[in-house]
């Protein structure tokens, strides 16, 4: 996203990543990355929510309602008119609002700035959790042996 | 028949008071943070939010707290909270193939393909009391080996190659949701495992171990266990396509179940299937075993009169709450009902006993 250019609205996939990132950041990482908060004016204030999680019957069949998890969502509008929405995961509403502020701002020309300040240190860490979790995991892989019992000699 | 009765304000207020206290203990022991319930007992907050039915570590950690460690008093209290969210919509079904797994294991096949994969496991443990915990102390690093993360594929899927199990084929009709519409019997296999991952983990155990020991027997094998993270994504209408909500810990058990064929199925294997929020294996395990035996009659098996298949038996008292609720409320004030008991009672017997002088 180093080209200001690529960052258009229609840019659907890399706009889904950075919400996927900022959904699920820790609200604390965020605010030490992004303190500030860039005037803004709310067009949904945030707004704690609950989302029914579904599964599939046998892991491939039909859904079904496995659960809710809680949810934050807000939608605001910067001084510049860039618009940015927020689904997060949990009840923060300062997480809410900041994520709809790196969505709108990651519109604008401050998005290769953006990235490179909070997007990235966030995917890093994020990268670096899940491979410490699956390198411990990897250290629990086992080889089962099958014995010939006694009796079926 | 319950009448209200009035009063009592004040003790119930000093009541309430002594309890705050009681919850805090000897102020002479440091307090439990909630993030300390949430980060060191977090199978307790996945109990809790399995069958509160809501994923959010922190409240559940809140709720244990509050309920001074009485998990069906915390899933109470998830459970009340839960109805004060407005709902946002709903997810598109998590793909468990997916899953950043941190245990995955197979009771059927030794040599699955990705490997097994214990994770942190109670399993193989001595079940020792280890007194060393009563010392605080820094824990060691957990050894760690080379790894890439990544999708591993559902042990189930290969015996599917020949055919040899049945499939639940792709489906995208909506699913019917027991917290918005009261539950309708029969039920279909949706509806039964949306109560039973919300259910209380000792009844969907016992009721599953009665398969075991022969009530509505189903012998079955873990095909698959597996815990890991699972993206949860929402299409989002105001932007036109679907985005990344968050992530939970699911459990998911998948069991093979022999079947000896019907008039249209061959003889294969079939499932049973667990979902669960959260590191919960033993429930998610209990979880398939009864959703396997809820199905005997899909599947043209014989009734045997076994609590285990009777859908109405396993539906109806599965959830914790609607049972502690009836249960309970027996021992809040009923000097009304028991009035009109006592006087049937004493005329009973004043009957009884001039018939008994009458006979002499």
């Amino acid at each position: 996203m180093s080209n200001p250019a690529s960052t258009a609205v229609g840019d659907t996939a890399a706009r889904r990543d950075w919400m996927g990132l900022l959904a699920r950041a820790r609200p604390d990482q965020l605010a030490v990355l992004m303190p500030e908060t860039p005037a803004h004016a709310f067009l949904r204030p945030p707004e704690v929510g609950a989302v029914m999680v579904r599964g599939r019957v046998g892991a491939t069949g039909a859904p079904f309602n496995l659960g809710e998890m809680t949810i934050t969502r807000c939608t605001l509008r910067l001084e510049c008119g860039a618009v940015g929405h927020a689904h997060v995961q949990g009840r923060d509403k300062a997480h809410a609002t900041r994520a709809a502020i790196i969505d709108a701002l990651m519109q604008t020309d401050a998005a290769a700035d953006l990235r490179a300040r909070v997007l990235d240190p966030l995917a890093r860490a994020e990268t670096d959790r899940r491979q410490a979790r699956a390198e411990k995991a990897a250290a629990t892989k086992v080889e089962f042996f099958t014995m010939v019992r006694g009796e079926d000699k | 028949m319950y009448v209200a009765v009035k009063g009592g304000e004040r003790a119930i207020d000093n009541a309430h008071a002594w309890l705050a206290e009681e919850r805090r203990g000897d102020p002479g022991v440091a307090e439990l943070s909630v993030d300390q319930i949430r980060e060191q007992l977090r199978l307790a907050v996945n109990r809790v939010m399995a069958e509160g039915s809501l994923y959010d570590p922190d409240l559940a950690a809140l709720a244990i707290k509050q309920a001074r460690g009485d998990l069906i008093e915390a899933v109470f209290l998830i459970r009340a909270y839960r109805t004060t969210l407005p709902r946002l919509g709903h997810s598109r079904p998590v793909d468990s193939a997916a899953m950043a797994c941190i245990r995955r294991i197979s009771a059927t096949f030794k040599d699955a393909p990705g490997g097994q994969v214990l994770g942190p496991t109670f399993d193989y443990t001595h079940r020792l009391l280890d007194f060393k915990l009563l010392a605080e102390g820094a824990v060691p690093a957990a050894p760690a080996s080379a790894a890439t993360p990544g999708p591993v594929p559902h042990i189930t899927g290969f015996l599917n190659r020949d055919g040899m199990i049945e499939t639940d084929a792709p489906d995208e009709t909506t699913p019917p949701d027991l917290t918005r519409e009261p539950m309708e019997l029969p039920a279909s296999r949706q509806l039964r495992l949306q109560a039973l991952t919300r259910g209380d983990e000792g009844f969907v155990l016992s009721m599953a171990y009665s398969t075991q020991r022969g009530y509505g027997r189903t012998h079955a094998f873990v095909g698959e266990l597996r815990i890991g993270t699972v993206a949860v994504e929402m299409d989002i209408p105001e932007l036109g396509f679907a985005v990344e909500i968050g992530e939970v810990e699911l459990t998911e058990c998948e069991t093979v179940n022999q079947f000896k064929g019907s008039k249209s199925e061959p003889p294969q294997f079939t499932r049973g299937y667990g979902l669960v929020f959260g590191q919960s294996e033993r429930k998610a395990i209990a979880m398939s075993l009864v959703d396997r035996a809820l199905r005997w009659k899909e599947l043209g098996e014989d009734f045997n009169g076994a609590p285990a298949q009777d859908e109405e038996f396993v539906l109806m008292h599965a959830d914790n709450i609607q049972a502690t609720g009836f249960l309970e409320h027996i021992k809040l004030p009923h000097y009304v009902d028991f009035q009109a008991e006592l006087e049937l009672v004493r005329r009973m017997r004043a009957e009884a006993m001039q018939m008994q002088e009458a006979a002499e």
